[in-house]
């Protein structure tokens, strides 16, 4: 019971300071529920002034939504160092913390000069040393790759940090009906319009390069299929058949475009050549298939099909053929997300009157679990990493954004005031490897 | 999930009291106009007409019904949760359009399909195009031409009711007619 107490005002404190610092960006970060497994980390206050960026609080907040990583409360710290020669391990031994990062931020000639320091305090042993340059105003990118280098030296797994997400915002009703196609950083910050529109858009999707983004807008009066460019802000239109022109998904490589076209009378995934723009039918079934996504390895494409009555996902391979059904749980499941692995198919699951987003681990014999605890949620989409996935919900008449780690237990709220947030796309890795 | 629109029952029963009206009307024009008279299929409508009776039989449409002939005016179709069979209180509605399309060979419709807000939004657009096929079946089954008919698909991006409620959702699956040239 004390336990639980000291653990509930350990999650307050956490909490708190996020929030208030997100408030003023526009945007509410809530940390719901907590991971006993996770590993306790303290990230001191930086020394130094990054500006506007509490770049420890970026770093921590980052972490601690991972759902891996419990951050000690700065309350707590008895101790402040900034440099590994200040570290006493005896104080973070009996705070009882696994590791502890510090660091300070320099001036190099106008621009930051941002180091830090990893510690594991029960080896005693410093794990990272580095130092990183950059205009003073990528402060929150350096913090997100500073998180994503201790996210990946400690679990020997990439970080996700420093990505982008991409969603789509709904304002204003009736005639003063305004979408915009967002793009921001993983922690919902630096939120940018890059396509505006009075008619619906959806469908985000992310080249794997993340220089461009398909998606469906409504402006030529149905659907059609864009894609946008993020550097050159061009947009090409790559699909405006009769019909149906929806779910754009790039291909692995990012020369190919699966989608849904109903030209044919029916809905059907096809996959085009972005070069030639040739088309290939990949379904021909009667009943919707849609929502395609490509496997890593761009053999195989997952989709939604009510072929068998319900919606439920499907795989067949990228070149056609024979499709076989994956999902049985739930009588309804749509808008998979798959892991780089392909281990994880995670959908918007649906019993009764009740809409979550579950997710299916094929590595364990094929077993699913609930992620979100809403009634009416949907498009869930990993992060690079799959550590974590974004999913919109509906609460209070809006819809909003969660990030949620892949186990279900830690989630954090993304809401933008006064919009409908839908449709996140969780964007590839900024930086190839 | 048989949730019927409480909104548009109570619709339909002024529209049927205004039927019997119209009916007795177009009836009195059309043997004035000596326009050939179809036999009703059922012969007891004669002498008892309901609202299921088709007023279309008579007399030719024009532009001027789409606001005055109450059939006309019945413009949304409504369908059950992720159905898209359509249901028989619209038969006569499929049967007027339809007639009115066959009178009016210029004439074009647009049918927006729609869903309510359950499940995935892309799905929601398949299943709203899926909608707006049965209306157009329903309505070349009835004698109108598909040259004359385009259907398009929102999904569940056009509410017209915005609460997560089995009455609003019932609202928002729909089918709307739009007369893009009368």
């Amino acid at each position: 019971m004390i336990r639980s107490l000291r653990w509930l005002s350990t999650l307050l404190a956490l909490v708190l300071p996020f929030a208030a610092t997100a408030q003023q960006q526009g945007l509410e970060i809530d940390i719901v529920g907590g991971n006993a497994a996770a590993l306790p980390i303290a990230v001191v206050p930086f020394a130094g002034s990054a500006g506007q960026t509490d770049i420890a609080g970026v770093i921590a907040a980052d972490l601690g939504r991972s759902g891996q990583f419990r951050t000690l409360p700065e309350r707590d710290m008895v101790e402040r160092p900034t440099t590994g020669a200040e570290v006493n391990y005896a104080t973070w031994r009996l705070l009882k913390q696994d590791f502890l990062l510090v660091g300070r931020v320099l001036d190099a000639g106008g621009q930051l000069r941002v180091e830090y320091e990893l510690f594991d305090v029960a080896k005693q042993s410093r794990l990272l040393g580095e130092a990183k340059i950059a205009p003073a105003s990528a402060a929150r990118d350096v913090a997100h790759q500073v998180a994503d280098a201790v996210y990946e030296k400690i679990l020997g797994v990439r970080g996700a940090f420093w990505t982008r997400i991409a969603y789509i915002t709904a304002t204003g009703t009736g005639r003063n009906r305004h979408y915009a196609l967002m793009v921001a950083d993983s922690d919902g910050f630096n939120p940018q319009a890059v396509v505006n529109s009075s008619e619906p858009l959806l469908s985000p999707s992310w080249s794997p390069d993340g220089k461009r983004i398909a998606y469906v807008s409504f402006d030529r009066g149905s659907s059609s299929i864009y894609i946008q460019n993020l550097t050159t802000s061009g947009r090409e239109l790559i699909a405006s058949f009769r019909g149906i022109n929806g779910a754009p998904n790039f291909s692995p490589d990012g020369s190919k475009l699966a989608m849904t076209l109903s030209k044919s009378g029916n809905p059907e995934i096809y996959v085009m050549d972005l070069g030639s723009k040739q088309l290939r039918q990949i379904t021909n079934q009667f009943g919707i298939d849609t929502e395609p996504v490509w496997s890593a390895d761009g053999q195989t494409i997952y989709f939604t099909s009510d072929r068998g009555g319900k919606p439920q996902i499907y795989q067949v391979s990228s070149s056609g053929g024979g499709a076989t059904r994956l999902t049985f749980q739930g009588s309804y499941n749509a808008k998979a997300t798959v892991s780089r692995d392909g281990k994880k198919i995670a959908t918007a699951q649906g019993n009764g009157n009740t809409y979550r987003i579950a997710l299916f681990d094929r590595g364990l014999g094929g077993r699913w679990t609930t992620l979100s605890p809403g009634s009416l949620d949907e498009s869930p989409s990993f992060a690079p990493n799959a550590s974590m996935l974004l999913y919109a919900a509906k609460e209070g008449g809006r819809s909003v954004l969660y990030t949620v780690s892949a186990d279900g237990r830690v989630r954090a709220r993304l809401a933008v005031p006064n919009a409908n947030v839908q449709e996140p796309a969780w964007g590839p890795y900024r930086q190839q490897r | 999930m048989n949730a019927p629109a409480p909104a548009v029952i109570g619709k339909v029963s002024v529209f049927g009291k205004i039927l019997v009206v119209a009916l007795f009307c177009t009836m009195a024009v059309a043997c004035s106009k000596k326009v050939k008279e179809v036999p009703p299929t059922d012969t007891g409508t004669t002498t008892q007409p309901t609202q299921e009776q088709p007023p279309a039989t008579t007399g030719v449409y024009g532009p001027e019904d789409l606001d005055t002939d109450a059939c006309l005016r019945q413009r949304v179709i409504y369908f059950d949760f992720d159905q898209d069979a359509l249901r028989p209180e619209f038969q006569a509605a499929m049967a007027c359009h339809a007639k009115y399309l066959r009178d009016r060979p210029s004439s074009r419709m647009s049918l927006e399909g729609n869903a309510d807000e359950r499940g995935s939004r892309e799905y929601n657009v398949g299943l709203g195009e899926r909608r707006g096929n049965a209306v157009s079946s329903a309505l070349q089954a009835n004698g109108g031409s598909g040259s004359q008919i385009t259907v398009v698909s929102y999904g569940e991006e056009r509410p017209t009711c915005n609460e997560s409620t089995e009455d609003c959702w019932a609202k928002n699956r729909r089918v709307e007619i739009v007369y893009t040239a009368k």
